[in-house]
């Protein structure tokens, strides 16, 4: 039976509109912020609400760099988005093969200690992240990883989470598809490579988006971990720009967190047509 | 030669103290071309035993030939067979085409090879409209005509068929019998058929083994397990309804179990005394329940009656006489043929 009261709609349209602009109001600012000078910022009491008109040079500044008018050097972001995109594409990708494998191997094989070995990598999600971050930092260190891409990511790439997502895929695989897999003659491999990774496609795609947006978003172990600019993200880039004794260019800050925010959004955008296609496509 | 040779096949799970004995020592021999139904209930390891032939259950101990080799240490792919599932099996993410050819691509054949047989297979279970869909776009019947063909394209010495009927509706299903009675009559290819339902084993067996709790408990052809079966189990399992098994019927010697089917039983002037207990109308059949009137406990005798007759009403006194040459003896201890 559909309830068909219209009070009720209206209230529910009206609350729901107020949760977008609660949600939107602040993207809208930072927005609109970074299409002003920084000087109408700070002196305008309260900021104006409509766009500026200097989005163009102030998207410059934030992307390449330069002088602006207050007279602060500002070092662009644009090698400091690159840090952060090839970090977000190395983190989901290790760890997506890595915990793939991890988890077909405790799902499909036996083999001796194969008990411990599925209990230590649950274990290991019981040490947070402050416990291990001062033993993992003295291992990059002494391994001379500092400041490198390698540093950035590997650390960062085995997961027990992954593992158990995919091990609980994994067993709902019915047997008897590796069974006829078996009578057609193929091996572990063949069988990892033609069914199970066709068949976790949507996994894989849900996977990648949330540690595409978690390795783009990382900032103490980087913050730990490099000293030289050229190997800054770009979220440690927008903090620096901050405060300290200089000036603080907010048009700048706020372009920049634009630009911060354009490929995780994207990356969302286009793998939402994954997710769907692929829900849709599940039924064995 | 694709004959199938179980030799003393026993299988064991577990070890030490755990040890569980799920097959204990079948011996059989299954001709080159002969279409072998394995029929038990529940849990007699008829499935296991399917599964050991296949390779996919290791083989405790004893020996299973396919053709003149010995296949135990054989991997499911070299022993040169083919499987058709309960459930399918077919692989959800490729279309027909691709679920049919699949274990020919790992075996290298050329491609124009694999379209051939992929083709003519498709012809023969009328296929040929579905290739490009993929499973989740087909009805039942078409997915495990699917699952034939990939079976089929293999052109092994050995099917194997694991209660492929099961999940398919009774119309369904007997359509598919009379399928795959035509798909034997056709490739001649030795198949081994495994079913709990006495009907599909009967009607599509050449011969038939039936098992019971992991034991072989009589291999023959359906005629010879429905007239003389060797053991009561055996007795009441095929035929329906079952072979009255009868500890009290008069003049039986003592430590001896008297059977007779129901369809064997006359109701006539004289005879064995009975009292009409209850009564189930068929249509083409009536089935009189009858309690035996010299008062010896709750055995029920089954009588069937045809069309042409009147039923009895229930509470009178009847009597029944047996077909001489239908009448059965078993031992009332080792359930055995007399």
């Amino acid at each position: 039976m559909i309830e068909h009261r219209p009070g009720l709609t209206v209230l529910s349209h009206i609350i729901l509109l107020a949760g977008v602009v609660i949600v939107t109001f602040p993207l809208y600012l930072t927005l609109v912020a970074s299409t002003q000078s920084a000087e109408q910022i700070t002196q305008s009491v309260p900021m104006s609400m409509l766009p500026g008109t200097h989005a163009l040079e102030t998207y410059k500044t934030a992307l390449f760099g330069g002088e602006t008018a207050a007279g602060s050097k500002i070092s662009g972001s644009a090698p400091m988005m690159w840090v952060s995109l090839v970090t977000a594409l190395i983190i989901p990708l290790g760890k997506i093969t890595m915990s793939m494998l991890s988890a077909f191997a405790i799902v499909y094989f036996r083999f001796p200690f194969r008990n411990i070995v599925f209990w230590m990598i649950f274990v290991t999600l019981m040490l947070p992240v402050e416990v291990r971050i001062g033993p993992t930092y003295e291992v990059v260190a002494s391994l001379g990883m500092l400041n490198s891409y390698a540093g950035l990511s590997i650390p960062l790439i085995a997961s027990a989470t992954a593992t158990f997502l995919f091990r609980q895929f994994f067993l709902t695989v019915p047997d008897e598809l590796v069974e006829a897999a078996r009578i057609d003659g193929a091996g572990p491999m063949r069988f990892f490579k033609d069914v199970l990774l066709p068949l976790s496609a949507t996994s894989i795609a849900a996977l990648f988006v949330i540690q595409f947006i978690y390795g783009w978003n990382q900032y103490l172990w980087p913050l730990l971990m490099t000293t030289n600019e050229d190997m800054y993200p770009v979220v440690m880039g927008i903090k620096r720009l901050i405060g300290g004794d200089s000036y603080t260019e907010w048009n700048v800050v706020m372009a920049t967190a634009v630009l911060a925010m354009l490929p995780p959004a994207l990356v969302v955008m286009l793998m939402q047509k994954w997710f769907v296609k692929g829900l849709v496509d599940t039924e064995k | 030669m694709a004959s199938i040779t179980l030799s003393r096949v026993i299988k064991r799970y577990g070890s030490g103290k755990n040890t569980n004995q799920v097959i204990h020592g079948v011996d059989a021999e299954i001709a080159d071309g002969e279409f072998v139904v394995v029929v038990g209930p529940s849990g007699c390891g008829k499935s296991t035993l399917l599964r050991m032939v296949a390779g996919l259950e290791e083989i405790t101990e004893g020996e299973i030939s396919i053709g003149n080799r010995v296949v135990n240490d054989l991997e499911p792919s070299e022993r040169d067979i083919a499987m058709v599932f309960q459930n399918y099996a077919l692989y959800p993410h490729m279309n027909v085409f691709d679920n049919m050819a699949y274990g020919l691509k790992i075996a290298k054949v050329p491609m124009d090879e694999i379209k051939a047989r992929v083709d003519k297979a498709a012809k023969i279970l009328e296929i040929g409209d579905f290739m490009q869909r993929k499973p989740r776009e087909l009805s039942g019947g078409q997915r495990q005509r699917v699952a034939m063909g990939r079976a089929i394209v293999r052109q092994p010495q050995v099917f194997l068929f694991d209660e492929p009927l099961s999940n398919l509706d009774a119309k369904l299903r007997a359509h598919t019998r009379l399928e795959i009675q035509k798909l034997h009559r056709d490739l001649g290819i030795t198949s081994l058929f495994v079913t709990h339902d006495q009907v599909e084993a009967m009607t599509l067996a050449q011969r038939m083994i039936v098992m019971n709790a992991g034991v072989m408990e009589q291999f023959g052809t359906p005629e010879e397990v429905y007239s003389r079966p060797a053991t009561t189990f055996v007795a009441s399992f095929i035929g329906s309804p079952p072979m009255n098994l009868l500890k009290n019927a008069p003049d039986a010697k003592p430590g001896t179990i008297v059977g007779i089917r129901p369809e064997h039983l006359d109701i006539t002037p004289s005879g064995w005394a009975l009292q009409v207990d209850a009564l189930e109308m068929l249509g083409a059949e009536r089935l009189v329940y009858g309690r035996w009137l010299h008062g010896a406990g709750d055995e029920l005798v089954v009588i069937r009656c045809d069309e042409a007759r009147d039923v009895p009403e229930l509470g009178s006194t009847i009597h029944v006489t047996p077909r001489a040459d239908r009448l059965h003896g078993f031992d009332a201890v080792t359930g055995k043929r007399l």
